[in-house]
């Protein structure tokens, strides 16, 4: 318990009636990360289990790292391989980690500066959202985009998403989706089209970076990925979303853990997979005639169920109203992909939306199960005896 | 509250005096003025008017020419309602006050029409729509049939004028940040822009003038805790 009393000493200033007692939110945040807070309840009899929020936190983010690290990796190959020079592996992930790590930095810098703010400023605890959100987000950004823009995006998505609904737990949205939205529409040139997906593209003349989705989009049908490759990873796009492997590796660690839902996961795959077939029996853009399988491996998709659509604070929380959540999510994904070539991508507007309506559909599910045991209980009983 | 029939009765200043002996700028007549600009804004505390904070504040010019016809508007018809507050029969009150208002509109529009037609034409519709705007109905219904003609004026100009100011405030926000322009003129220096500064295009949807709005909501309450509803 070495550390345990250096932290201990470390924390007197902290103490009630000291003088830093102001900032001891800041201080406590950084201790529980090393300890489980020994906080006891004091009224009736509850059990305190030792995965608190902070642990749930780390298994997502341990959930993450395949995909972070893919991303890394592809990152550097899809520069490299379209440049056509000569490369190993190391140059590859360096690359990366140059591109990637900066963002990384900026996104947990920014973010937990402005939470440390409100925590200090009213007086609570720093909540541990903030450790997820802050990976997801450059995740789930173009490689190029600029720092600046990362930071504000995550800025707008901690004040808006977030503090202003009431901190962790309270926010309606999806605060990872939020920076994305808001990068979306606040720098489209930087955040679609065919320069940002790989890096240094708008640089270097002979990268053709292009999204299968945009492809499509634009009418272009002779993709030069195979299935293959799309479930590998190994084309462009956001950062990390490319590979559907790594996030499936990852919903696996999230659903033996129990800290993702695999209703809200099975439920939009099912979801996609029916409107993408409706689609592909229609077939009357590219898009549509784009095979449902393939529609479930390009893009956001994978990445965004497994890890954005599963966040329990803006989910549906019912059972029901999981897989309802979930179908949702998976038909309004490909029905924007298809039918708006503005947003070749869907998925975000997708889980944004259904993050809205998430209140609603748990409404009715537990009022029609009100009912349904009103209705049971209001029948004359016939055979008592 | 109806005019207090006093010997003076044939003083034409007692059309603009609920009393004789008030003057015009009382501690109640100011706070007319007053409360609409902070405790009782017509956009940040009343919740009204916000259709036209999302649609025109993209430039601040037309904001501003928006302010200043919602004030003439908002002044006339009060003062128009207050005047003819005794002779409206109760049951028809509302399209009384629609046919003023609607009045007052249309004298605005043709004014801008004649002397400002490239803002006219820029505002196009929304001119019209301040028919439809329910902070001139609500201030008609609320305050005009009940007072008298001066303080109806106060409290015309006054919401019209609060209004304005959220509408300038949030105007001035967008310009500045969606296109680096205030009033047209672009103020942003030039070697902003070579450090790799954006424009931000979210600025110009109107999705985030509802996200300003709230967020002057945010800073008001938390300035003025009295605001906050209690549940």
């Amino acid at each position: 318990m070495n550390i345990r009393n250096t932290i201990d000493n470390l924390k007197k200033p902290f103490n009630r009636g000291e003088k830093w007692e102001k900032f001891a939110p800041a201080f406590n945040a950084l201790d529980t990360f090393l300890f489980v807070p020994n906080h006891t309840t004091k009224h009736g009899a509850h059990i305190r289990d030792a995965v608190d929020l902070k642990r749930t936190m780390i298994t997502v983010i341990l959930a993450l790292l395949p995909a972070l690290f893919y991303g890394i990796y592809n990152t550097g190959y899809q520069y490299f391989s379209q440049l056509n020079v000569d490369y190993t592996f190391v140059d590859v992930m360096l690359h990366g980690s140059t591109k990637i790590v900066p963002m990384i930095a900026v996104s947990y810098i920014v973010g937990l500066a402005i939470e440390f703010a409100f925590a200090v400023f009213r007086g609570h605890e720093v909540n541990e959202g903030y450790l997820v959100t802050g990976l997801l987000i450059p995740m789930i950004m173009p490689v190029d985009i600029p720092l600046w823009m990362v930071g504000l995006s995550v800025a707008f998505a901690v004040f808006i998403g977030k503090e202003a609904f009431g901190g962790t737990g309270m926010n309606i949205l999806n605060p990872a989706l939020t920076a994305r939205a808001f990068a979306f529409f606040a720098y489209p040139t930087y955040m679609s089209g065919n320069q940002v997906w790989v890096s240094e593209a708008s640089n270097v003349d002979g990268v053709s970076g292009e999204t299968i989705l945009g492809m499509l989009a634009s009418g272009d049908n002779s993709l030069p990925y195979q299935p293959m490759d799309m479930f590998m990873g190994s084309i462009p796009g956001s950062i990390a979303e490319t590979s559907t492997l790594m996030v499936l590796i990852g919903a696996l660690v999230l659903i033996y853990t129990g800290v993702g839902s695999w209703r809200i996961m099975l439920g939009s795959v099912i979801g996609a997979a029916i409107t993408g077939m409706l689609f592909n029996l229609w077939g009357v853009n590219e898009l549509m005639s784009f095979s449902w399988t393939n529609h479930l491996m390009v893009g956001g998709f994978a990445f965004g169920v497994v890890f954005m659509a599963t966040d329990p604070v803006s989910a549906a929380q019912t059972v029901k109203g999981k897989w309802i959540y979930g179908l949702l999510v998976g038909l309004f994904c490909i029905l924007i992909r298809v039918f708006n070539p503005a947003y070749p991508e869907g998925v975000m507007l997708a889980i944004l939306l259904m993050n809205v309506f998430a209140p609603t559909i748990d409404h009715y599910v537990i009022e029609s199960n009100v009912k349904r045991r009103l209705n049971r209980s209001n029948k004359p009983i016939v055979n008592i005896a | 509250m109806a005019v207090k029939k006093t010997k003076n009765i044939n003083n034409p200043l007692i059309l603009f005096l609920s009393k004789n002996s008030e003057p015009l700028f009382s501690k109640k007549n100011k706070a007319l003025l007053s409360d609409p600009m902070d405790d009782n804004n017509p956009i940040t505390v009343q919740v009204l008017g916000v259709c036209s904070a999302l649609a025109i504040t993209v430039q601040l010019k037309a904001a501003i020419v928006m302010t200043l016809s919602v004030i003439a508007v908002m002044s006339a018809s009060n003062v128009i309602i207050s005047l003819l507050r005794d002779l409206i029969p109760n049951r028809i009150r509302i399209i009384v006050q629609l046919v003023v208002v609607a009045s007052m509109v249309i004298l605005v529009d043709q004014v801008l029409r004649a002397y400002a037609y490239d803002v006219s034409k820029e505002l196009s519709i929304f001119i019209g729509l301040i028919i439809t705007n329910c902070i001139v109905m609500g201030r008609l219904e609320a305050f005009a049939l009940g007072n008298g003609v001066w303080r109806s004026f106060l409290d015309g100009f006054g919401n019209a004028a609060a209004y304005g100011f959220i509408l300038i405030l949030v105007a001035f926000v967008r310009e500045l940040f969606g296109s680096g322009n205030l009033l047209g003129i672009p103020v942003i220096p030039e070697f902003i822009y070579e450090m790799g500064y954006e424009n931000n295009g979210f600025m110009l949807l109107s999705p985030m003038a509802l996200i300003i709005v709230g967020v002057i909501i945010w800073i008001q309450r938390s300035r003025n805790r009295t605001l906050i509803e209690k549940g």
